[in-house]
């Protein structure tokens, strides 16, 4: 008999930790102050959890037992809490080692970043670039290429200086290299090597590398020229105005008056020295890694002027480990690039097929006088006013 | 053309002695993240 109560005895012992697993843990009391169910719930799904009960819980030296005591030598945080602390890189951390980002042995950017990179990033580019050129097929079945109206004059007027030139085809062929091998290093992982294998896309990968880090400067060279050589035609006024009212008289209707360059280029001329100052900025950056921090400052100043919150988004990360700001630097230069590569082809587009008698103003240098009457009245009007400047095209 | 062609001309020496450049100077991105000395495999 007293072995029977025995027998129950220990099973009813044994079977309260099995009734306590089949509680639910929904409270944090009921998890003893870890994390719950909802909360891995919540992480698997990838919603936003306030995790502060695990990383605000690094220990606490000020309530350390005298280091007499029991457990004193560990001064207030137990082992747990420095794995926490080294989860949410709250960690003191000293080491030998003496590069940037060595003491941040854990951040999250990392896998957000990552999946950002390999999903929304190549269709944004897909859909940037590919409904760029599409709009662009259009408009030349559609339009056709738009041509001289008026009686060609057979006479040439000097449109760009051979040094002009130089600094635009530096620009151009730089930037499209540049673009090409962005573009192949971007799509790797999930393009090319599903494509054409890891051993053709490793020599690509190599190859693209070495190309683009170092035809970079060529590209910022040529960007500092052009600035210098075409600012001050491309600083804006009233004419602009009217031309874009007319869209640049596109759409049927006179084409509107425009000096050298029309509102349209000078929106190109901009777009490129902005967007491509950005982008080489954020690519040296990428270059020197660590040492050019863009991101965590512009980000707490834009936190302080509360521009987030006045589009309904919560402030912006802050401060960033060394890591997140080279993820950061990654993205903004991928992302601008795409969108100047999109801007550059329309422009491309405009320079050779789309528009008669425009290539020669980069190819040549000259142009026919009735173009330059039609596109650039003003300057051509200014230009011919001196007589040595038109000449008969032999 | 010739300004193109000195345009590639260009492109090419520029890119070349960055290159030389960064190698004189020791600027390797790799070497900003791994470090090299002091690695103790064993024992
Ligand atoms: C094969 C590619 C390209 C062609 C055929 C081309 C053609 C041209 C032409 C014909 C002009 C002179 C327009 C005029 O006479 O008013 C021009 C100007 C210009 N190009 Fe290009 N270009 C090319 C690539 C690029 C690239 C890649 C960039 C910059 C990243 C660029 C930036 C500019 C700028 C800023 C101007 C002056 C503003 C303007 O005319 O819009 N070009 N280009």
């Amino acid at each position: 008999m007293l072995r029977l109560f025995g027998l129950l005895a220990l099973m009813w012992t044994l079977a309260v930790p099995s009734f306590a697993q089949e509680m639910p843990a929904d409270t944090r009391a009921a998890t003893g102050g870890a994390q719950n169910l909802e909360d891995i719930m919540r992480r698997q799904e990838g919603a936003k959890i306030d995790d502060s009960f695990r990383s605000d819980l690094t220990g606490d030296p000020d309530v350390a037992a005298a280091t007499t005591d029991q457990l004193g030598t560990l001064g207030g945080a137990s082992d747990p809490d420095l794995w926490r602390a080294l989860r949410y890189n709250a960690a003191d951390i000293t080491t030998q080692v003496r590069t940037p980002a060595a003491t941040t042995l854990m951040q999250d950017g990392g896998m957000s970043w990552l999946s950002f990179r390999e999903g929304p990033m190549l269709k944004i580019a897909v859909y940037l670039l590919g409904g760029t050129l599409l709009l662009l097929t259009f408009f030349y079945l559609i339009r056709g290429r738009l041509r001289i109206h008026g009686e060609k004059t057979g006479r040439t007027i000097v449109r760009f200086k051979a040094f002009e030139r130089f600094g635009h085809w530096l620009l151009a062929s730089s930037f499209i290299v540049l673009g090409i091998t962005g573009l192949i290093s971007l799509f790797g992982r999930k393009v090319l090597i599903p494509a054409f294998g890891h051993e053709t896309f490793s020599f690509l990968a190599v190859m693209s590398k070495w190309v683009h880090n170092n035809i970079s400067w060529a590209f910022m060279v040529a960007l500092v020229i052009i600035f210098f050589a075409w600012v001050v035609h491309n600083l804006p006024d009233r004419t602009d105005l009217r031309w874009l009212a007319r869209a640049g008289g596109l759409f049927g209707g006179e084409h509107p008056p425009a000096k050298k360059f029309n509102a349209g280029q000078k929106l190109i001329f901009w777009s490129v020295i902005v967007l491509g100052g950005s982008i080489s900025l954020s690519g040296l950056s990428l270059l020197f890694p660590f040492e050019i921090n863009l991101f965590g400052h512009t980000f707490s100043t834009l936190n302080s002027w509360g521009l987030p919150n006045l589009f309904g988004l919560n402030d912006l990360p802050y401060p960033l480990s060394p890591q997140e700001e080279m993820q950061f630097a990654q993205l903004w230069h991928s992302i601008v690039s795409l969108v100047l590569t999109a801007i550059i082809f329309a422009h491309i587009y405009l320079g050779s097929v789309g528009m008669e008698g425009a290539f020669d103003a980069m190819g040549k240098g000259e142009v026919e006088e009735q173009w330059a009457r039609e596109h650039h009245s003003i300057w051509a009007q200014e230009v011919l006013d001196e007589p040595a400047n038109s000449k008969e095209n032999t | 053309m010739k300004s193109f062609l000195m345009a590639l001309v260009a492109l090419i020496v520029i890119s070349i002695s960055a290159n030389l450049v960064l190698q004189k100077i020791d600027l390797s991105s790799s070497n900003a993240s791994t470090s090299f000395g002091n690695v103790r495999i064993s024992d």
